[in-house]
C-alpha cells in the first residue's frame, strides 16, 4: 500500500513562506489569491495489506517523527 | 569536571564549543559520536550547533531520534546540565526536553550576525555568572530560530522564570527591530522545568575569547564550571 501524507502549518501559526509566495503571485499578476499555505508532501510505500492497520501505523509515524504537532497538522491518504 | 560534546553528521560548532569548554575547564571535553548508545558519566553535556543530517525533514528532527539522544534525554531527566546551542536547541525541542518549536525566521533569510541579548534570569547553572538585566553581544547564525509556543506555554515559561535570554536593543529594551527572527516575546533561550537544560539560538562559544572580537559568551562556560564544582 501507499500512504500519501500532507503536512501543513496549523491555522493560526504564521506561515512566512506562504505569505512570500502569495506576494510573489500577486506581483506576477495573479489576482484573486486569498491566501497561501505551504507544506510538505511525503509518500511512503508500506508492506501492510490492511488499510486500517496501515493508517494507524502512518498516524504513529506522523505523530512521532514526520510532523511537529506543536505547529503542524497532517492528513493521510491510504491507497491500495 | 567531565563534559561531553555530542557530534552528529553535519555538526559544525562542535570544535568551537570544545575550545570554549577547554578554556574554562582547563582540559578538553570528550567528543561523543551520535551512534554511541552508552554515554559515560558526565557533569555537562553539550549539543552543539550545525546542520545535523542536513536539516532534513525539520531542523533537529532526525538527530532527536539518534541513539545517543535517548541517553542524553535520560541524563537530562536525572538532572545533568544539558546545553543546546542553535541546532542543539532545535534538537532538544524535537526530543521534547524543551517546549515549543523553532520555525523559519520571519524574514525567511539565514541570519548571521551579532545580536544583543538580555539576561532574564541568573538562577541556572548556565547563567549564574551573569546578572539579571546584563546585556550581552553574542552572534546568531540560523535559518530556523523563530521561537513559537502557544500563549499558555509562553505564560508558563515566564511565570516559572524559565526564559533565560531575550533579544534586546543596546538599552536592554525589547523592540521588534531588536528581534532578529520574529521569536515570540523576543525569546532567545529557555530552560526546562528542572532548570538543568538550556536551549538557545545564539552562539556563546563564538565570542568566548577576546581574540575573536568579544568574550561575552565566556561567562556561560565559566559559570558552568563553577556550578559543577559547587
Amino acid at each position: 500500500m501507499k500512504a500519501r501524507i500532507h503536512i501543513t502549518l496549523k491555522q493560526g501559526v504564521l506561515d512566512p513562506q506562504g505569505k512570500a509566495i502569495s506576494h510573489a503571485l500577486e506581483a506576477l499578476g495573479f489576482s484573486g489569491v486569498d491566501g497561501v499555505r505551504q507544506g510538505k508532501y511525503i509518500e511512503i510505500d508500506l508492506q501492510e495489506d490492511d488499510g486500517e492497520a496501515a493508517r494507524a501505523s502512518v498516524d504513529a509515524m506522523c505523530a512521532k517523527l514526520l510532523a511537529n504537532t506543536v505547529i503542524e497538522d497532517y492528513s493521510i491518504e491510504i491507497e491500495s | 569536571m567531565k563534559a561531553a560534546v555530542i557530534v552528529f553528521p553535519g555538526s559544525n560548532c562542535d570544535r568551537d564549543v570544545a575550545v570554549a569548554l577547554e578554556q574554562s575547564m582547563g582540559h578538553a571535553p570528550d567528543m561523543v559520536w551520535h551512534r554511541d548508545t552508552h554515554l559515560g558519566a558526565y557533569d555537562l553535556i553539550v549539543v552543539p550547533g550545525g546542520f545535523s543530517y542536513g536539516d532534513y525533514l525539520r531542523s533537529g528532527a532526525i538527530a532527536a531520534h539518534s541513539p545517543v539522544m535517548r541517553e542524553v534525554a535520560g541524563r537530562a531527566k536525572d538532572g545533568t546540565p544539558v546545553l543546546g546551542i542553535c541546532n542543539g536547541f532545535q534538537i532538544l525541542i524535537e526530543t521534547g526536553l524543551l517546549p515549543g518549536a523553532l520555525m523559519r525566521n520571519a524574514s525567511l533569510k539565514f541570519i548571521c550576525r551579532d545580536v544583543l541579548l538580555r539576561v532574564e534570569t541568573s538562577t541556572s547553572p548556565f547563567t549564574g555568572a551573569y546578572d539579571k538585566g546584563d546585556v550581552l553581544r553574542i552572534p546568531i547564525a540560523h535559518h530556523d530560530g523563530n521561537y513559537f509556543a502557544d500563549d499558555a506555554t509562553l505564560d508558563r515559561l515566564e511565570s516559572e522564570d524559565r526564559v533565560a535570554l531575550r533579544y534586546c536593543d543596546q538599552q536592554g529594551k525589547l523592540t521588534p527591530e531588536a528581534n532578529p527572527n520574529g521569536s515570540a516575546r523576543s525569546i532567545a533561550g529557555i530552560l526546562n522545568e528542572g532548570r538543568n537544560v538550556l536551549g538557545l539560538m545564539p552562539h556563546p562559544e563564538r565570542l568566548a575569547d577576546a581574540l575573536l572580537g568579544g568574550n561575552d559568551g565566556r561567562a556561560m562556560f565559566d559559570g558552568l564550571v563553577e556550578a559543577c564544582a559547587a
